[in-house]
């Protein structure tokens, strides 16, 4: 009996260029003179370094700890010692230098004492902070820290847990050769994964393009003491994007602007589910994965390579040809462009894919956009990228962002139909940034004019009370003076001219309080009050999108995967 | 550089080529029915767009070459010479080409910025400023007692000084015309169609001509450069319009094939109203925009002041594309299952 499956919208078809490197054998690259890890491998908060420079350290060793809840540890990926805590060229689009470590490896990559989770005996909270400290990330892309996905969270359990083996990316073999070669491993990371889920389905989605390692999970299927299906799914990019995965298999959609969780189902890449077995059941910490190295280079194939390794590295081993016109960490289609071949291999780092003319030619010059909706026939979130385009390059973001801007994927479907070349999705982050940007600017500015309006009340304050002292102050040595002058009254009378003295402070407070509540409100922003109704409903328009970008960014992405 | 890297093998002038070669069929039917007369209005007006183009390129401070090779101004410069009379004389197709391409395409902002479609806007000025040049349709070979030769076109086109006479006896009233003369001239629908240049269906010649543009935009359709959305929306507009007048009056409003196999109307469902760049983009406004379109046509035609309602009806639809994009954004992946009660979900 077969899966029923569905389809998703739009996508693209583009050459696959899968052969040149999944029909070579797995090896590993040699350890490098140095390694470069840097501290911010994942979503989140960097990792705080825990060694010196000069610390010697040993394979698989905590140099840098998580910081709060969405982090994840950095480990050292051999032995050696730490050179330098500095900022170094990272694999990013922004091209910035990062804070790295820096190690200095003595070859005899000595490992640390390495002991094995005893998963099923352990609290659930206590495992996924050692997954967090074991540096655990999703591998599919996008790094977000695995422990915190393995959180089911309010709901306690996750019906559905989905493993991704889409790789629908052209030119990427990792994930291929991983479920060729390491099936039952990741079985084994799936069996962890269930566990801490509670789920209850659990499917594998594999593109049918890699009949083989169909087979070997499948084989690998029926040697589990529990249920999992191994499902091929039409070869469709991005269909191994999560949210099209998860249609594919299911027919669900995630809900805009929720996660996959809200609907029961969770999304890992194969490659995490083999790093989490390698660390529960070997003790190991993810030091390293397996890259795909491919493109112009004489011996296209992939390498399981420690993190940290320089891809130049890499590109020799691969057999470095002339003609190379630029470097790429992952696919042609979401791939990064890398600003020098000295960057290091990270726990992102699925593919380094060598440009040359012939392979990649130069991108023609970009026509205006002439409406004709191919983009949005191409587009698998459903959205009008046409518009969004437009609205982009006016700086309309407002507008952008009304016609659902946060729910593109950026993955590359619209720009590679567009018949005007206009590189459209670069137009979608630029609009993100920018209004990221302006939020962060708006929030820094409320906050700024908040302090203000506390400092203005509480120097008010501080002048009232003061006053108010002194004046009871008077008003205590009047009364004396005069008690003085009357020594023979009734007991009672001087507990009364007290309690009139309580209250008339009390009443001196009070107005100060008032006056000082008064004073507050002329200092708030003037340029809210007496505006038209139609201004006030942008205000608040604008207001509620703001809390939708505020949402947005403060949330977890919904999943690792990337397509 | 930003990924993606790699592109689907498409361009403009792919897409525009195609319209052209979808146009040809068209073109063909046309020599072979009615003459080679149309192969001069076509160059004169090919030449005068290419002209137009350029020079407003240079002024514009744009490149010339990326955006001639995009061939949208020789797409333009055939939707309307396809148009217009195949007798008109020169002035009239270079005035309206300079129109579509000058004020239409580049002082709207140029490809992909007008609103309006230029061909169109050219047609209708041309029709409002010229109404009497605008009638010089030389007549089906078939019933035509002395048919025109290459040169003799050419020398009507340009020489104007063609014996008055001569002019009368290769040129008729299109089919779309005599029915309106008739039936201003208080004959029946019935009555105006016994006379000969009445055909199966449209005219003579005329329902051949649409038909060929029909397979053009099949073609067109069959190569997903334009969408089912818009021809068959627009063709069920007028279908539905004339039906309904047809059926409750046969005496006053021509049948609904007559009005389809106009070949204003193919080349208007296919090739016109399918411009993207001033057509409506969602699929529910692709509908709303060809039907319309349809409906405006048989509404034009039947109580408007010109022959044919295709150029204005199309132009009327151009104007409401804001608004029907606007109303008619699809829902999204993940969606409300109501977009339109909740914009921002």
């Amino acid at each position: 009996m077969s899966r029923t499956l569905f389809t998703f919208k739009g996508g693209v078809h583009p050459p696959e260029h899968k052969t040149e490197s999944n029909t070579q054998p797995i090896h590993s690259a040699p350890l490098p003179r140095h390694l470069v890890i840097p501290l911010s491998q994942h979503i989140g908060n960097p990792a705080k370094p825990v060694v010196n420079v000069g610390d010697l350290v040993r394979k698989g060793q905590m140099i840098a700890a998580a910081d709060g809840y969405i982090s994840a540890a950095v480990h050292a990926s051999s032995s050696g010692t730490v050179t330098a805590i500095d900022m170094q060229a990272v694999p990013h689009i922004s091209g910035l230098h990062d804070l790295c470590i820096t190690l200095e490896t003595d070859g005899r990559d000595e490992w640390i004492e390495r002991t094995p989770l005893d998963y099923l005996a352990m609290a659930p909270t206590e495992l996924r902070m050692q997954l967090r400290d074991m540096g655990l990330a999703g591998l599919g892309g996008a790094v977000f820290p695995s422990a915190v996905k393995l959180d089911p969270g309010a709901a306690h359990f996750c019906p559905t847990l989905i493993i991704n083996g889409g790789e629908c990316e052209p030119w990427i073999t990792c994930d291929d050769l991983l479920m060729r070669h390491h099936a039952d491993d990741i079985l084994q990371g799936v069996a962890v994964m269930r566990h801490l889920l509670g789920s209850t389905e659990i499917l594998i989605g594999i593109e049918d393009n890699k009949s083989e390692a169909i087979a070997a999970m499948q084989a690998a299927a029926t040697r589990m003491d529990f249920a999992v299906e191994i499902v091929p799914v039409p070869a469709h990019y991005p269909g191994g994007g999560a949210k099209q995965m998860i249609q594919v298999l299911t027919g669900k959609e995630v809900p805009s602007g929720k996660l996959s969780t809200d609907i029961g189902i969770q999304v890992f890449n194969v490659g995490t589910a083999h790093a989490l077995a390698r660390a529960v059941h070997h003790g190991e910490p993810l030091i390293s994965r397996l890259v795909t190295v491919t493109g112009h280079v004489q011996r296209p194939q992939n390498f399981e390579v420690l993190i940290g390794t320089p891809m130049r590295t890499l590109i020799t081993l691969a057999g470095e040809r002339d003609g190379t016109t630029g470097v790429l960490m992952g696919g042609p289609m979401m791939g990064v462009p890398m600003p020098s071949l000295d960057v290091p291999v990270v726990k992102a780092t699925n593919c380094v894919l060598v440009k040359s003319a012939e392979l990649f030619p130069p991108l023609p010059r970009a026509m205006p956009c002439i409406r004709c909706t191919r983009c949005a026939d191409a587009c698998p979130a459903e959205l009008q990228p046409q518009e969004l385009f437009r609205f982009a390059k006016a700086g309309d973001f407002g507008r952008a962002q009304e016609y659902h801007l946060f729910d593109c994927i950026e993955c590359g479907c619209c720009s590679y139909v567009c018949p005007s070349h206009i590189p459209l999705v670069d137009y979608y982050r630029y609009a993100k940034s920018e209004i990221w940007a302006r939020e962060k600017e708006k929030r820094a500015s409320d906050l700024a004019r908040e302090r203000h309006e506390f400092r203005q009340f509480r120097i008010e304050r501080e002048k009232k009370e003061k006053a108010e002292k002194l004046a009871a102050k008077a008003h205590a040595a009047r009364a004396h003076a005069a008690q003085e002058q009357t020594p023979r009254t009734e007991p009672g009378a001087g507990e009364g001219a007290a309690s009139s003295e309580a209250d008339a402070r009390k009443a001196l407070i009070a107005a100060a309080i008032a006056r000082a509540q008064a004073k507050k409100a002329e200092v708030a922003p003037k340029n809210t009050d007496n505006v038209s109704p139609a201004t006030q409903r942008e205000i608040e328009e604008i207001e509620a999108r703001r809390a939708k970008i505020r949402e947005l960014a403060r949330k977890p992405l919904e999943s690792e995967e990337k397509p | 550089m930003p990924a993606p890297f790699i592109l689907d093998r498409s361009s403009v002038t792919q897409v525009m080529a195609w319209v052209l070669v979808a146009l040809l069929p068209g073109v063909a039917t046309y020599v072979w029915l009615f003459g080679p007369g149309i192969l001069v209005t076509l160059s004169l007006a090919t030449a005068t767009a290419l002209a137009a183009e350029a020079a407003m390129l240079k002024t514009r401070g744009y490149p010339a070459k990326p955006f001639l090779a995009d061939l949208s101004a020789i797409v333009t410069a055939w939707l309307l010479a396809l148009s217009l009379p195949s007798l008109a004389p020169w002035w009239l197709i270079v005035t309206g080409t300079l129109f579509a391409i000058v004020v239409a395409k580049h002082l709207y902002g140029g490809l992909g910025q007008n609103i309006f479609n230029p061909a169109m806007v050219g047609y209708a000025v041309l029709i409002v400023s010229f109404p009497v040049q605008m009638t010089q349709w030389a007549g089906p070979l078939e019933l035509t007692a002395t048919p025109l030769s290459l040169t003799q076109s050419a020398s009507v086109i340009f020489g104007g000084d063609f014996p008055k006479a001569t002019l009368d006896a290769v040129t008729m009233a299109t089919p779309l015309d005599a029915l309106r003369t008739g039936l201003l001239q208080q004959l029946t629908v019935d009555e105006v169609m016994t006379r000969s240049i009445f055909g199966h269906y449209g005219g003579v010649g005329f329902e051949w001509l649409a038909a060929a543009f029909l397979l053009g935009g099949l073609l067109l359709w069959a190569l997903r450069i334009i969408s089912w959305q818009v021809p068959l929306a627009f063709l069920a507009g007028i279908w539905l319009a004339a039906g309904f007048l047809h059926f409750f009056d046969a005496g006053r409003f021509g049948a609904p094939w007559f009005h389809l196999f106009a070949p204003s109307v193919m080349l208007g469902a296919f090739f016109i109203a399918t411009d993207p760049v001033t057509g409506a983009t969602t699929p529910r406004g692709k509908l709303i925009f060809g039907f319309g379109a349809g409906l405006l046509t048989i509404i034009i035609r039947t109580w408007g002041g010109f022959p044919d309602g295709v150029a204005f009806a199309i132009l009327l639809m151009n104007l409401s594309v804001p608004l029907i994009d606007a109303w008619t954004q699809p829902r999204i992946y993940g969606g409300a299952k109501h977009p339109d009660k909740d914009p921002s979900a």
